[in-house]
């Protein structure tokens, strides 16, 4: 069978599947609407917080960044995992004890203020659309590769299918369907990997075949590939910091970035809401991680085996015998050859560079700069080079999205496994969308409409208006997915900057000091914040130099970070503590389960 | 990294048992050990120190520095939380135990 009818019906199947599910959890009140009733075992919990956290980008994207940076892609590998040890030590457990739906919520009453509140809510509201819309364009793009529909039609079949199940069963429909997701993307991810590895290296498990010697050869894979790297003119693959933009301070700080902005992104803090004890966030945390490593321990694996197929099988090759599956991806433009006329594909990172990609070019300007390379090569005066042109753009090397959806192509592998990574990719892009549309929902309908515009109103009312909410949120994601606006791509450093830079910083001085007040809690946010936009806005938009040290605008959120906590914790002395009940609350939110004075129940309002 | 604040000096208020104030002292000392494993690991190893590990040696075709960055740190970083999980509810355990045993002797 082609792939392509392989691709229908792993899809057909997933779909149908995450429909039933979805017919099986829907829910009638605002508790199972927002925290799934609380009723989540932690194993399941674990799955679905990997599917939540595991995008797009995580599928598609990472180990391709991972296969062109080297060692420095390790800064997404440490920096995408390690998070999750700040957040299992230091909030996931306290904030299941606070107990309730929203991040907003807890910074609105543990810090007694409508305006920190409000920050909070548009933090979350930001970060989480700036994310959703990534995930609903990855939709489209393997819908257009693999199905060969539309990529607009792709979005708006993915759009369909996420309105049902969001809508219909809220918190609890999206975890179960997320955890189903779980498996279809790391089953998706490993397969492929596992194929290769054995057929590289003789060794079944990825992380292990990485390290070890290839077939029939004798050398180290890593070993090879720092040859071929200092053949070619990049640098070292293993060595780190060989690549002056990453110098050791950059990659400190945006690993660190990375990390305290995973543990304070608002769609993975509130799957912690949903377990029945604290003692089954601890261990929800533990699952979660443990099934995120499956995928993380395999990326960079997948990204060297990538890197070696693909240098392997392109290098020297006349036109007649290149690969088909490089033809198959040509036509994407996620990778692209402007031959200098002697029939001789050549990948290296020196002018005589050959391979490109499209990147933003449309389709006319792409064949402009192809014709005036005809032109150019043909020696007329009127011929511009066009290898100068993609190099002036930026557009050296192919697209890293490439390493992921052609590696199995590259390797030869079946056409089941080809088929099985769309149906993987669109997992992992659908699950962290309905997270991300869920936070949107709960923000607006929970925190900005019952808490503070009408708190009168009552159960029946509020869930319709959280389902209206999410069905606006999926139609607004999808029209962005549609007509990507240009910043998006640019402003993902900003999701984990923002969350770097504002929540983790006042979260943690919440729970851990019963001294921080109002006004030093909401100033450090400001201040994080504020310098945070200032410095990627200007470095990413305005051209501005990264003034601080080179730290880019990835790695900003650290310091902004750290500017936060040094505002809060400067200005408490000089302010008034927060009140009985607050000191209260953090009392209890420090205590066991099952001891102490019973939750205040005034201020928490778990109804 | 953010170092978990400090635990305020002052003795807990009179109300509050102190088992209690163990607990949180307990947890606090647990936390502290695990982030510094977690900053050593991490932050340490995979950045800091990767380019002296790899001269150092290699984990069969692995140079240590690249190792630590692209699976080395991930590993530690579920065995911390699995540390933590097993710990901190044995503590919690613990804590119930000792609850129970003061109400009983309050109770006599």
């Amino acid at each position: 069978m082609s792939v392509l009818v392989w691709t229908y019906i792993f899809v057909g199947v997933t779909f149908g599947l995450y429909l039933g599910i979805a017919w099986f959890s829907r829910v009638k009140d605002t508790r199972g609407f927002y925290v799934a009733g609380r009723g989540i075992p932690a194993f399941v919990n674990g799955m679905a917080t990997g599917a939540d956290w595991m995008s797009a980008a995580s599928f598609l994207s990472m180990a391709g960044l991972v296969s062109t940076m080297g060692y420095a892609g390790g800064v997404y590998l440490m920096g995408w995992t390690g998070g999750f040890v700040l957040l299992a030590l230091l909030l996931a457990p306290y904030l299941r004890k606070f107990g309730h739906f929203t991040v907003p919520d807890f910074i609105g009453d543990r810090y007694e203020s409508s305006s920190a509140r409000v920050v909070a809510v548009i933090c979350a509201v930001f970060v989480s659309f700036v994310y959703v819309t990534g995930q609903m364009r990855g939709v489209g793009v393997v819908f257009a590769r693999f199905l060969e529909v539309d990529i607009n039609v792709g979005v708006v079949i993915g759009m369909t299918i996420v309105f049902v199940y969001a809508t219909l069963g809220g918190m609890k429909g999206i975890t179960w369907t997320q955890a189903a997701q779980y498996w279809v993307l790391i089953t998706a991810f490993l397969v492929p990997a596992i194929a290769i590895s054995y057929r590289l290296t003789g060794q079944p498990l990825p992380s292990i075949g990485m390290g070890s010697t290839l077939t029939g050869d004798g050398t180290y894979l890593l070993e090879r590939l720092n040859q071929i790297h200092a053949d070619l003119g990049f640098s070292s693959y293993t060595e780190p910091f060989a690549n002056p933009a990453w110098h050791k301070l950059n990659v400190f700080c945006t690993t660190l970035a990375l990390m305290v902005g995973t543990a304070g992104l608002p769609h993975v803090i509130v799957r912690f809401y949903t377990v029945r004890t604290v003692s089954a966030a601890r261990w929800s945390a533990f699952w979660a991680l443990l099934f995120i490593g499956m995928l993380y321990l395999t990326a960079p694996a997948t990204a060297a085996f990538a890197r070696y197929y693909m240098i392997q099988s392109l290098q020297g090759q006349a036109t007649e015998d290149l690969p088909q599956w490089f033809r198959s991806w040509e036509r994407t433009g996620l990778i692209l050859w402007l031959d200098d006329g002697d029939d001789r594909l050549r990948y290296s990172n020196r002018e005589d560079n050959e391979i490109f990609r499209s990147g933003g070019l449309t389709a006319a300007q792409l064949s402009e700069i192809r014709g005036e390379h005809e032109r150019w090569l043909a020696g007329r005066p009127d011929g511009v080079e066009g290898r100068a042109v993609m190099r002036g753009l930026g557009l050296s090397g192919p697209d890293t999205d490439i390493i992921v959806l052609a590696t199995p192509e590259m390797a030869g592998l079946f056409n089941w496994i080809i088929a099985l990574v769309a149906a993987g990719g669109l997992a992992a892009a659908l699950s962290t969308a309905s997270g991300l549309l869920l936070v949107i929902s709960s923000s607006v309908a929970h925190d900005l409409y019952f808490r503070i515009i009408n708190p009168q109103a009552s159960e029946a009312k509020r869930l319709v208006v959280g389902r209206t909410v999410i069905g606006l949120a999926v139609v607004v994601a999808g029209i962005f997915g549609i007509y990507p606006p240009a910043f998006v791509s640019q402003v993902v450093a900003f999701a984990f900057g923002l969350a770097a830079s504002s929540f983790f910083p006042a979260i943690l001085l919440g729970i851990f000091s019963r001294r921080v007040g109002t006004v030093p809690a909401v100033a450090g946010m400001i201040v994080g914040i504020g310098f945070t936009t200032f410095y990627i806005i200007g470095n990413v938009f305005l051209g501005m130099p990264a003034w601080l040290f080179g730290i880019n605008a990835q790695g900003i959120g650290a310091v902004g970070m750290a500017l936060n906590f040094a505002v809060a914790i400067l200005l408490t002395p000089f302010f008034p503590p927060p009140s009985e009940a607050v000191q209260r609350i953090v009392e209890n939110i420090r205590e066991p389960e099952g001891v102490g004075p019973a939750a205040v129940i005034e201020t928490a309002p778990e109804h | 990294m953010p170092s978990p604040p400090v635990p305020s000096k002052k003795p807990p208020p009179a109300t509050k048992p102190p088992a209690i104030g163990r607990y949180w002292r307990a947890n606090l000392r647990l936390m502290g050990i695990l982030l510094a494993v977690w900053a050593l690991a991490g932050l340490g190893a995979g950045v800091l120190f990767a380019d002296y590990l790899n001269e150092l040696g290699s984990l069969g075709g692995f140079p240590l520095g690249f190792w630590f960055a692209q699976q080395g740190s991930i590993i530690i970083f579920i065995l911390l939380i699995l540390i933590y999980a097993v710990a901190m509810n044995r503590l919690d355990a613990r804590h119930h135990r000792e609850m129970a045993e003061q109400s009983r002797g309050s109770s006599r």
